[in-house]
């Protein structure tokens, strides 16, 4: 066989397992429910399923959940991207802080985060502030340990020639110290961002008034399969336009 | 020699890495003193470790030392000097994030140079160095011995009177070396600029140089100097002569000794206290 041939085939060929392994898996779900005798009440139809979601996206009635889910995320990250950044370069700046400071952010980072939700709805009650306080706190961390990596290991040479040429602070922090941590750190609030996503809708789940996550609950409760099934849908494909939108930003924010 | 001619005068210089008493204190630079002219050329040669680009460091403000003074142009170094002393480092000195005219843009712009004449300037010097058309690439799409022109480039371009270049051709091949070499020694033939040029090579340094330093071994201080009387700029010719030859021969009689007992000491450090950073010593 040519090279050319084989090249062909072989792109085709993953693309052709990329696609078929979703639709062998509808196909499975689809048998499941209508030959093999699986209850609906537990795994609803795909076609009910992809006729309600079509009745939830013609009405319109996710917005208001859309909107409190969003919300909450836009603060989170707002609040964890600014004090992660802003804490992580003040850490960054003696080899005493680094050393004193990244391992214990590190540790607090491999704890389960998760178990501050009781606390923060004690404290903040079941609305929106109590996942925006979960959300900030889980992505705080990514956020700040780029930060401290991007900002910490700027090569030496760089800052050296910026000094000798006569660098002020502030130039040496825009020209510099900046270009050189930004990659870094732009990769740690992408992370930070999809955290957030994750530990907002997961709270949701958990203890909740509205939102995308409170939805999803309330339907399985009323027994609602098709729709529920119709919301997770929903969910995993603003999950995936959020996450292509911030990938699209992080290549622009490492472009040279 | 009058004190209007000395651009660089070192005066007891010793510098010690880490607290006296400690295990990884290392004496690097053992009371130096030493003289350099106006539009000298002064190359410094030695074994690793022997303190030749700390003293380099030394003079251009960028590391202060334990004891003794460097006088610049009759004013005492506290710190860098960028009006006065523009610096080539060995490699990576560059902005990989900035195109090679705003790399030589940044160090004008550092000193507030008013941005028409920096335009001018980055032009002249890029010219200089026979990089114009490489102006808007990035470093990382240049070759080693590009980039070094281009480092080259952004230290002319800050028109200082006093160039300090540490092993700037280290990384390089031995062929892109000595084209860089004759470029250099024809460009700086013409610029008059005092030249503190650190560097491993015998051959780069009896091409270049006007005077050579050579450094004993650690601690390091200037054993002995030797003049190459040659006028500037070198010929490739000269590089294959009996006089050139004959210099040559004497720094590696000069330096074979101590490069030996460097390699000796080093052994044994090495067994007593692990590894070195490196960086740190050279």
């Amino acid at each position: 066989m040519s090279p050319v041939r084989r090249r062909g085939p072989g792109r085709i060929g993953v693309r052709a397992v990329q696609l078929g392994v979703p639709v062998a898996l509808l196909a499975i779900w689809y048998l499941a429910t209508t030959r093999w005798g699986v209850s609906r009440i537990l795994l609803p139809n795909p076609v009910a399923v992809a006729q309600a979601l079509g009745h939830v996206l013609a009405t319109g009635e996710f917005v208001a959940d859309l909107r409190v889910t969003l919300t909450e995320l836009a603060i989170a990250f707002a609040i964890s991207a600014t004090s992660g950044i802003a804490v992580g370069y003040l850490v960054s700046r003696t080899s005493f802080r680094i050393r004193a400071f990244e391992p214990l952010l590190a540790a607090i980072y491999s704890v389960p985060l998760i178990l501050f939700l009781p606390i923060y709805v004690l404290w903040f009650g079941l609305g929106p502030p109590s996942k925006i306080a979960l959300g900030a706190t889980i992505s705080f961390f990514p956020v700040v340990l780029a930060t401290v990596a991007g900002f910490g290991n700027v090569d030496r040479m760089m800052v050296t020639a910026a000094r000798s040429m006569g660098a002020s602070d502030l130039q040496l922090f825009r020209f510099v110290l900046l270009p050189a941590a930004f990659p870094v750190i732009i990769a740690g609030a992408r992370l930070g961002f999809t955290v957030a996503l994750l530990s907002i809708i997961g709270s949701e789940t958990l203890a909740s008034l509205a939102g995308l996550g409170h939805k999803i609950v309330e339907l399985s409760e009323g027994m609602e399969m098709p729709r529920m099934f119709a919301y997770i849908a929903f969910v995993v494909a603003i999950a995936a336009i959020l996450n292509i939108a911030v990938s699209r930003l992080e290549a622009w924010g490492r472009r040279p | 020699m009058g004190a209007n001619d000395t651009a660089i005068r070192i005066r007891n210089v010793s510098h010690r890495f880490g607290e006296e008493g400690e295990a990884r204190s290392v004496h690097a630079l053992l009371d130096t003193s030493f003289d350099i002219a106006q539009g000298e050329l002064l190359c410094l040669i030695g074994p690793s470790g022997c303190g030749k680009s700390t003293l380099l460091n030394v003079i251009g403000g960028l590391v202060a030392p334990t004891t003794g003074t460097v006088e610049v142009l009759g004013k005492k170094v506290a710190g860098p000097m960028p009006r006065d002393i523009a610096f080539v480092f060995q490699e990576n000195a560059l902005f990989p994030w900035n195109t090679v005219r705003e790399n030589v843009d940044l160090g004008m712009r550092f000193q507030g140079v008013a941005r028409a004449e920096r335009a001018a300037r980055a032009e002249r010097a890029l010219a200089a160095v026979g990089l114009s058309e490489f102006a808007d690439h990035y470093p990382a799409q240049l070759s080693g011995g590009m980039r070094q022109r281009a480092a080259l480039a952004r230290a002319l371009s800050l028109q200082t009177g006093i160039l300090l270049m540490d092993e700037p051709f280290g990384a390089l091949d031995e062929q892109t070396r000595m084209i860089l070499g004759e470029d250099l020694s024809v460009l700086l033939a013409a610029t008059r600029k005092t030249i503190v040029f650190v560097t491993h090579s015998l051959g780069e340094a009896v091409f270049l140089a006007d005077r050579v330093a050579v450094f004993s071994a650690r601690p390091g201080t200037i054993k002995k100097v030797i003049a190459v009387d040659e006028p500037h700029p070198r010929k490739p010719e000269f590089a294959t002569s009996a006089k050139f030859t004959a210099l040559r021969n004497e720094l590696y009689a000069l330096l074979h000794d101590e490069i030996r007992k460097t390699v000796s000491a080093e052994g044994a450090r090495a067994d007593q206290l692990g590894t070195l950073t490196p960086g740190a010593l050279s």
